[in-house]
């Protein structure tokens, strides 16, 4: 078999060859078992240090956390629904860490962790999903977009930021999330070209989980990697482990360093899996094998670094333990604040369509807030009859 | 914090991304002072490339960008010389790509500029649909007026300059359709720069149609204008007996059908719309009510276009006023005709004084 053959060869069912394609390829620093790979990424000792992947594996676990507790809150119907991205904490960590303060990030629906990892309060950042309101946190102040629903439409946006700040003068950096599919969408391409042509300091990174919803790769391209895209764009294309964290913020490092310095954009792909199915209202099991997950819970990017870490020394089980209540307490608050019913305002409706809402919107607020008050006194006068 | 993990890492620079930093994004030049009135006969494409060179001397924040927009100048010159005054940084060429064009703006707008972008021709815009109806129309609201996008999108609209299959849309519907964008449409020369300069100046996001047959025709502009909210109608000329509200390419149409109509012993009134969104129910309705008739002349498709919009609005303000229907002149509602046969599809004035006919005879 060669490996033009791979991605249409390797069909349902065949779990080993799409694993043989997919994990042969990347660049990484830590094999599954979290042991350094011979000839691979070598990153700056700062990186290594003990201090740093300890950081790092906080970052891991917390966004493990958060995903597991949206997990069970939109199982018990606090969420309106949520997109998992458990087996990609390592993507959502990274993208979070390599940025600096007046970096920008553009997200994604499947990018909670990240907004959690950022610093984002996790009730804010679960405001789109839990459908109180379709933004919670104060983009400008977070130098984060709202999270983008239609795929790869936010990538012209980080383009134009990018652009803004390179024309300001400003060193600043706009990295943005893209899934697999969304490399088949007109936008990405116009996003990815234009970036070329200006040189805008942006960084496309796709996090390759094998799935868009229900269609895996080799339905959606026939290309051997997604990284290899960027060659048709004049840009550099990097592939890199998605599930090995070290490997990722080396090349997503290095990217925004050579982004920083006027190098202009870069494409990464990070091959990762999502293993759960695409929402809560998803059924994997219609177009995955079980088997195929197993192969991917066996490269946890979670426990890839915790094996690391305690191999050399940097992590013991009290250690681990601790870091572990660190992440149970945040599950705890959380879970605390989402649970309680949201308050939402009607107002919010109309008073950011415009500036100056318009003669129709005022009439409309007027009605809608008449019904309310309508309501309020039936309702009071219901209680106060009983 | 809840962020007890994320704070933790705070040798990491991710911690503090809630820091403030100064921007070196340029900051908007107090209001200029008028200067000394200056008066020229210009086209209204001129007007608007007036319009575009003043709003960018008067803030650093207005860039100008699309297809052939720099070195040419646009296909229809109205950003003819920017580029050399202004510098590539200001105003430059992109690639042809309609919904980059549109989504680039919005990223540019998200960092504090006001980006000016220019559509070839109604038709080739609606690549970038997506990025209006879905980003550029919501973000203020998404983001409960953290992030306003004041992008301003000029279309060049409409028929009868013999055009070849999509260079001749009407396309202003889809826009008005899309809650969160003002739509406006320039009938006049001095029209045409004020209501540019008052898109650009705008917080909002506004589509800005150009009524292409209306490039050439020339008038006076006297400088400076004075700028408004955009959002009012104008009445170009009185009468007792029936309104005739039109915008854009329709509004000479209008006033042609008005003059003639004299002959007829009928004193029509001409309501230039100006802005379909907002829409000026206050002064069509006045006029209405005054009129007690009215015809909406537009050359969109008629069916649930902007005439049906009006129609029912001034059905239910003005019932009682009414002396006859609300009637419609429109465009058919066919795809663009070829350039051989689009005077059947364009509203004329002989169309427009066979409508008034029956008008005045209900």
């Amino acid at each position: 078999m060669t490996l033009l053959d791979l991605p249409l060869a390797a069909t349902r069912g065949n779990p080993a060859a799409v694993a043989s394609y997919w994990d042969t390829d990347p660049l990484r620093y830590l094999d599954e078992h979290g042991a350094p790979v011979e000839g691979g990424l070598r990153p700056d000792p700062a990186l290594l240090a003990a201090d740093r992947l300890l950081a790092v594996y906080r970052a891991l676990r917390l966004a493990r956390a958060f995903d597991t507790e949206a997990t069970a809150l939109v199982m018990q119907g606090h969420l309106a629904v949520y997109p998992s991205s458990r087996g990609q904490e390592a993507c959502q960590a990274a993208s979070a860490l390599c940025l600096e303060q007046q970096d920008w990030l553009f997200p994604t629906y499947r990018d909670t962790a990240a907004l959690a990892v950022r610093g984002i309060d996790p009730v804010e950042a679960l405001t789109l999903l839990r459908g109180v309101w379709h933004c919670g946190y104060d983009p400008k102040r977070w130098r984060t977009a709202p999270q983008c629903t239609p795929l790869a439409t936010q990538a012209p946006h980080a383009v134009g930021l990018a652009l803004a700040a390179k024309l300001a003068g400003d060193p600043v950096v706009a990295l943005c999330l893209l899934g697999d599919g969304a490399t088949s969408e007109g936008d990405f391409h116009e996003a990815c070209n234009s970036a070329a042509v200006y040189q805008a300091p942006v960084v496309f990174l796709v996090q390759n989980n094998q799935y868009a919803i229900s269609v895996p790769l080799r339905k959606q391209t026939r290309a051997l990697s997604l990284a290899s895209k960027a060659v048709g764009y004049g840009m550099p294309g990097v592939r890199v482990d998605g599930n090995d964290v070290i490997g990722l913020l080396h090349v997503l490092g290095e990217a925004v360093r050579r982004v920083r310095e006027g190098g202009g954009p870069t494409l990464i792909e990070a091959v990762t899996y999502r293993i759960q199915p695409h929402t809560n209202a998803d059924d994997a099991a219609r177009y995955r094998e079980p088997g195929e997950v197993d192969l991917w819970l066996a490269r946890d990017p979670v426990d890839r670094l915790a094996r690391y870490l305690t191999a050399i020394g940097h992590l013991d089980e009290s250690l681990d333990a601790a870091i572990g209540a660190e992440g149970a307490k945040y599950a705890t608050a959380m879970r605390a604040r989402l649970t309680e019913e949201p308050a939402v305002e009607s107002a919010d409706m109309f008073e950011h369509v415009y500036a100056v809402p318009t003669p129709q919107l005022r009439d409309q607020r007027a009605m809608v807030e008449a019904e309310i008050e309508a309501e309020t006194e039936a309702e009071a006068h219901q209680d106060g009859g009983e | 914090m809840a962020l007890a993990t994320a704070s933790a890492a705070s040798d990491t620079p991710t911690a503090a991304a809630s820091a403030s930093s100064k921007s070196a994004v340029p900051k908007p030049a107090a209001a200029a002072k008028a200067k000394t009135a200056a008066i020229a006969t210009v086209t209204l494409a001129k007007a608007l490339n007036q319009a575009l060179a003043d709003a960018m001397s008067a803030d650093e924040r207005v860039v100008v960008f699309g297809e052939d927009v720099a070195e040419l100048g646009g296909v229809f010159r109205v950003t003819d010389g920017l580029a050399k005054r202004f510098g590539e940084n200001r105003c430059f060429d992109t690639p042809l790509a309609e919904a980059g064009i549109l989504g680039t703006a919005i990223g540019m707008a998200m960092y504090g500029y006001r980006p000016v972008v220019e559509m070839q021709f109604d038709a080739f815009a609606y690549p970038a649909f997506e990025q209006l109806v879905s980003h550029l129309s919501k973000m203020r609201n998404r983001t409960r007026g953290a992030l306003p996008t004041p992008v301003v999108i000029r279309v060049p609209y409409g028929g009868g300059i013999g055009g070849v299959e999509h260079h001749s849309d009407s396309s202003e519907l889809y826009a008005v359709h899309t809650p969160g964008v003002h739509v406006v449409t320039p009938a006049t020369v001095e029209d045409a720069y004020w209501l540019l300069r008052s898109a650009i100046a705008s917080p909002d996001p506004v589509v800005f149609f150009e009524p292409k047959r209306l490039y050439w025709t020339k008038a006076q502009l006297t400088l400076p204008v004075t700028t408004g909210p955009i959002g009012s109608a104008a009445i170009r000329r009185t009468g007792r007996d029936l309104t005739l509200i039109a915008y854009g390419q329709t509004v000479p149409v209008a006033l042609e059908a008005a003059e003639r109509a004299r002959e007829y012993g009928y004193d029509l009134e001409v309501v230039d719309l100006r802005s379909l969104v907002p829409f000026d129910e206050a002064t069509v309705t006045a006029s209405v009510e005054r009129t007690g008739r009215a015809i909406v002349v537009h050359e969109a498709a008629g069916f649930a276009g902007f005439g049906a919009e009006v129609a029912a609005r001034v059905s239910e303000r003005c019932f009682y006023r009414l002396e006859s229907p609300v009637l419609r002149v429109t465009g058919l509602d066919i795809p663009y005709p070829p350039p051989k046969l689009e005077h059947w599809h364009l509203p004329n004035a002989d169309r427009v004084l066979d409508a008034v006919e029956r008008a005045m005879a209900a």
